[in-house]
């Protein structure tokens, strides 16, 4: 049986999703979109550069549309009103694309998520037909609040945005896990491979992540580590792991037969 | 003359004016962009029928590289 991510109607044989910042340049975003597997890809909406050569290459030139699912975040909103003026934009800038990304930040030392605005978009966007991922922090409740609004994928935090701390609080990612019927894909704060597999384990759907990758010293090499290490992350949960023997051995090999025994 | 106040900068345009007209003043022809005029998105579909009016506000976005 295929094993597949579904997020709002669409099945994703891929469970790593990538952002697209902070590459050197649109080429090594796509080379290293490429080795990551990754089908989902986040991008930022911005004011154009007015006054800025036309012609010059556009991230959407690199990654087309057509070939990547665009997930159109609301980094640095802090407000449910901008975050959901910028999905407006973002829907019309993508031809009616309703998957998006929200986050509405509360601080821009920690990029910790403000919860009350964040529930306070998400009530309007799925009321206006998007669907909708959330980046929220690691409360269960928070969390089980934003999926009765009717969020399609329930995104919390592992540590700060950037800060590539890996998983800080897998309790409370068990108990999101357990609670919700949605995707839950840890966003935010992985820093290796290990973690993403961490993530995996403990049964998220799929992990989220842009700067573990862009800022490795070899930015493809390290998107090739975390498509395996996802998979592997996901083939150990549903394998399901051993159980723990604490405090004695048990041998892998036959105990007969020993040579010299009597 | 009409002002606009376009992604935070006023500008002055010849009246009148219409979002596709205003697209091509800003040498935007071809980009993918998204257009919001006072707070409400106008759709491709309408910028060659809709005026730009003196004080409107614009937001022109794209999409761009993010996490």
């Amino acid at each position: 049986m295929q094993d597949t991510l579904q997020i709002a109607g669409k099945s994703y044989s891929s469970r790593l999703l990538v952002g697209t910042g902070k590459y050197k340049d649109f080429a090594e975003t796509r080379a290293a979109i490429d080795a990551s597997g990754a089908e989902i890809v986040t991008v930022a909406i911005r004011r154009v550069n007015i006054g800025q050569d036309a012609s010059q290459p556009s991230l959407l030139d690199f990654l087309p549309p057509k070939e990547f699912t665009y997930l159109p975040n609301t980094a640095g909103c802090y407000s449910a009103d901008d975050a959901v003026r910028t999905l407006r934009l973002a829907r019309e800038l993508l031809d009616d694309h309703t998957l998006v990304k929200l986050e509405v930040l509360g601080d821009p030392n920690t990029l910790y998520p403000n919860v009350r605005e964040t529930l306070k978009a998400a009530e309007t966007l799925v009321a206006e037909g998007f669907d909708v991922m959330v980046y929220t922090s690691d409360d269960p409740i928070i969390a089980r609040e934003l999926e009765q609004i009717g969020c399609c994928a329930i995104m919390p935090l592992a540590s700060l945005i950037g800060s590539g701390m890996g998983i800080l609080n897998p309790w409370n990612l068990r108990l999101i896990i357990e609670q919700s019927k949605v995707p839950v894909i840890v966003d935010a704060g992985v820093g290796t491979a290990s973690d993403a597999t961490i993530a995996m384990e403990l049964g998220c759907d799929g992990v989220l992540m842009n700067t573990a990758i862009a800022a490795a010293r070899d930015p493809i090499r390290m998107a090739r580590a975390m498509k395996l290490a996802v998979e592997s992350g996901r083939d150990a949960f549903l394998a399901g792991r051993m159980p723990k023997k604490l405090y004695s051995a048990d041998p892998s090999s036959p105990l007969s037969g020993m040579i010299g025994t009597k | 003359m009409i002002t606009v106040t376009i992604n935070g900068a006023p500008r002055q345009f010849n009246a009148p004016l219409t979002i596709s007209e205003l697209i091509v003043a800003l040498d935007l022809t071809g980009k993918r962009v998204a257009i919001e005029r006072n707070g409400d998105i106008v759709p491709r579909s309408q910028h060659a029928a809709t005026p730009v009016a003196d004080g409107d506000q614009f937001e022109i976005v794209v999409a761009v590289g993010g996490g």
